[in-house]
């Protein structure tokens, strides 16, 4: 039994490698989205374009102003002189805020009255429009709390940052690239492989062979698992050595993880290739499949802010877990007993999945 | 009838009916944007309410008391009272909380005289996301002033000549994420229709040698690769116009420009789509081969490269250049502001001009290749 999986297994690597543009499209396309996204996926606030609109000719207010394009979050914008403008500006997205500071800032200032300045905020983009706030107020109040030499407020709130002193949104993004790389690979190596040999009619010529359903579905997972593994190792490579995240967890312990979650991958490709009965089925089966699994996982967004019943799917999407196991492995030395948590549905998943699609397999034989 | 309109009606219905027979280009058109408008508009909020914190008190007295209804009744945290630090850190490693909120001994002592202010309290964040640390400080902060305002005078709190900084939030003054995320996925969904769609059914013609049967037949390359778009592209349209339906009437995101301009900048970019994915099949002839070239190629940069998550402004330089090759990021752009500000002229102009060269040369570079290929 053995000798005859080995075989399958030797076949269905070398139809893989022997093909130039599928040799291509296995190493470069990883590489490549690992740079360009851990670049490009950050929720970090910076160089956010903030148009001024100072009615006050005095010390008081430049200096205020300064504070603003001296922040690593804003970056100086255009002028504006008039309300219509400032709606111009942000219209147009030259701006993505503006500051408004009225005429007697500086006088109110010397003068020791309560003053105010405006700030219009553009929230076509939310997110980023609450982070500009609260980096507002914080200038607002450092400058307010400087130029009225008061004693402190009753309350202080000390902020140590855990986990990622450096605040480096990278760090959250590369752990996670492991896991979604190698998932899309898997997923769809092995619904493909099962779906061409359908298309191509050979399905019916390997069910003649000696080979036994578990056997197929043996020598079609191994090859993927392998696959998902070398995927993941690359990018796993690339963040420590390109992007120098830490890794503090056991890494002997994180390949087994990704065994277990790349066999998950596995079971659901040929989940889907079983439902299919062409390659071009299998390959949109793995999208519909693939882009809900990616956003319920809690990749781009917390899952406790979902509703209620994508929470529920969360559960059965493999990759949930391994985010949790990828993420806590890089940044803490995650303990066994967490990963044993994280671990064991990932298996049952996968148990379930193959067996259903050995079940599929085996109705076609009869 | 002109020959050559006759030829290009019997390749539309040609490829009229493949679709119909196998539904996969069906579902793919209809059920795949509704799944992705509901999964990603329901699921991707990155609106950051009810952030769960963990609080460890280590002297309770009035003060305190005071302060844990004023968090709990924060509409923004979810308090866990932790028993102890300990408890409080591992829940922090295992993800359950995103911060813990410690008040010492002293806290409540110093708090009740004025002579020892400020009382410190202290706030460990779990940092591996920047944005939730500050957020949760707000938060907390929040918190803490809406409990003084209610238990001391103003004069007590706000020294003269203070600051106060008044923010306005334009467009979506609510603040809700799904606003600009939801027309972002019309995006994904035509990048879907378009260029997966064409990309896989013309590598199969390749695959299976049916190609070279077509390009025998009396038909030219541009009427081959016309009818194919022209089937295609109705299809895209009637999935984008399902798409921008639900995302006005289940997302109740307003749609505030016209829906002519909508209709036409769609256009622009599902031909480019088109024509990149009838690039794609030809250079690969696989479907595997090219199922991932557009994935790579549209998907992940329609999802990460175009301004739909992500703002392009806060990407590293030499990355921000790349997105300006990149079309999706022009459509995005004039999706956002057509459903959220209006006719912008300004702003859709400029991203108009920049889909139609899309378009153009995306059209243009698929007609050599083929004819290339035709030798």
């Amino acid at each position: 039994m053995l000798a005859r999986i080995l075989a399958l297994v030797l076949k269905e690597l070398t139809s893989l490698w022997a093909d130039k543009k599928t040799r291509f499209v296995l190493i470069i396309p990883p590489l490549v989205q690992v740079v360009l996204f851990a670049n490009a996926a950050t929720y970090d606030v910076m160089h956010v374009p903030l148009a001024v609109w100072n009615e006050d000719a005095g010390v008081q207010s430049s200096e205020l102003i300064r504070g603003f394009t001296y922040s690593r979050a804003f970056a100086a914008g255009p002028e504006v002189f008039s309300p219509m403008q400032a709606q111009s500006a942000l219209e147009s997205k030259q701006a993505a805020a503006v500051l408004h500071v009225p005429q007697d800032f500086s006088a109110d200032i010397l003068a020791r009255r309560t003053t105010h300045v405006q700030l219009l905020i553009d929230a076509r983009r939310s997110n980023t429009a609450l982070i500009v706030s609260a980096y507002a107020s914080q200038i607002v109040s450092a400058y307010a709390a400087k130029v009225t030499r008061a004693g402190a407020g009753p309350v202080d709130i000390a902020l140590t940052y855990l986990l990622n002193p450096s605040l480096a949104s990278r760090w959250l993004i590369l752990p996670a690239l492991v896991v979604i790389l190698s998932m899309m690979m898997t997923t769809m190596i092995s619904a493909l492989s099962l779906a061409r040999e359908r298309e191509l009619g050979t399905f019916e010529q390997m069910l003649v062979t000696p080979l036994r359903p578990v056997e197929i579905m043996l020598g079609k997972a191994v090859p993927s698992l392998l696959v998902g593994l070398l995927e993941a190792n690359i990018v796993l490579l690339a963040a420590l050595l390109l992007f120098g995240v830490p890794f503090k967890g056991n890494l002997l312990l994180f390949q087994f993880t990704l065994v277990v979650f790349s066999l998950a991958g596995v079971a659901v490709g040929l989940a889907i290739s079983s439902f299919t009965h062409t390659q071009q089925q299998a390959i949109l089966g793995v999208f519909i499949y693939a882009a809900p699994a990616i956003v319920i996982s809690g990749y781009a967004s917390p899952i406790e802010n979902m509703p209620l019943i994508l929470q529920w799917a969360s559960k059965l999407d493999p990759i949930t877990y391994m985010l949790v196991i990828s993420r806590g492995m890089f940044l803490t030395r995650l303990p066994v007993s967490l990963i044993w948590a994280q671990s064991w549905p990932m298996i049952l998943i996968a148990v379930a999945l193959l067996a259903m699609a050995t079940q599929a397999v085996r109705r076609s034989v009869v | 009838m002109s020959p050559r309109w006759q030829r290009l009606r019997g390749l539309a219905r040609k490829e009229m009916l493949q679709i119909l027979r196998d539904p996969s280009a069906l579902l793919i058109a209809f059920l795949l944007p509704v799944v992705l408008l509901f999964v990603i508009g329901f699921g991707l909020s990155l609106d950051a309410h009810k952030l769960k914190l963990a609080a460890v008190i280590e002297a309770g007295s009035e003060p305190v008391r005071g302060i844990s209804e004023a968090l709990d009744a924060s509409p923004y945290l979810n308090v866990y009272w932790a028993p102890s630090g300990q408890a409080a850190r591992l829940a922090l490693d295992a993800g359950q909380v995103r911060g813990i909120l410690t008040m010492r001994e002293d806290f409540a002592e110093r708090l009740v005289n004025p002579q020892r202010w400020p009382a410190q309290a202290q706030l460990a964040v779990n940092a591996t996301d920047p944005n939730t640390g500050t957020l949760l400080s707000g938060y907390v902060q929040g918190a803490f002033s809406s409990w003084l305002a209610g238990t001391m005078t103003e004069d007590v709190l706000t020294p003269p000549g203070g600051i106060a900084l008044e923010t306005r939030f334009w467009y979506n003054p609510d603040l809700r994420s799904s606003d600009f995320i939801v027309p972002g996925i019309i995006v994904l969904v035509m990048s879907m229709t378009g260029t997966l769609l064409t990309a896989l059914i013309v590598s199969r013609e390749w695959e299976r040698g049916t190609m070279e049967s077509m390009l025998a037949a009396p038909a030219s390359m541009a009427e081959l690769v016309g009818a194919k778009l022209g089937v295609y592209f109705v299809l895209g349209m009637a999935s984008m116009a399902m798409a921008a339906i639900l995302t006005v009437t289940v997302f109740g995101v307003p749609l505030r420009g016209s829906v002519l301009l909508l209709a036409l900048i769609s256009a622009l970019f599902l031909i480019f789509a088109l024509a990149q994915g009838l690039f794609i099949s030809t250079i690969a002839r696989n479907q595997f081969v090219s199922a991932q070239l557009a994935f790579l190629s549209t998907m992940m940069p329609a999802m990460m490269l175009s301004g739909m998550l992500f703002d392009i402004a806060s990407m590293p330089r030499w990355l921000q250049l790349i997105t300006c090759f990149i079309p999706a990021r022009y459509f995005v752009s004039a999706l956002q502001t057509l459903f959220l500000a209006g006719n912008v002229w300004s702003v859709l102009l400029p991203n108009l001009l920049a889909l139609a060269v899309a378009a153009i040369l995306a059209t243009a570079a698929t007609l050599a290749v083929t004819h290339r290929r035709l030798d």
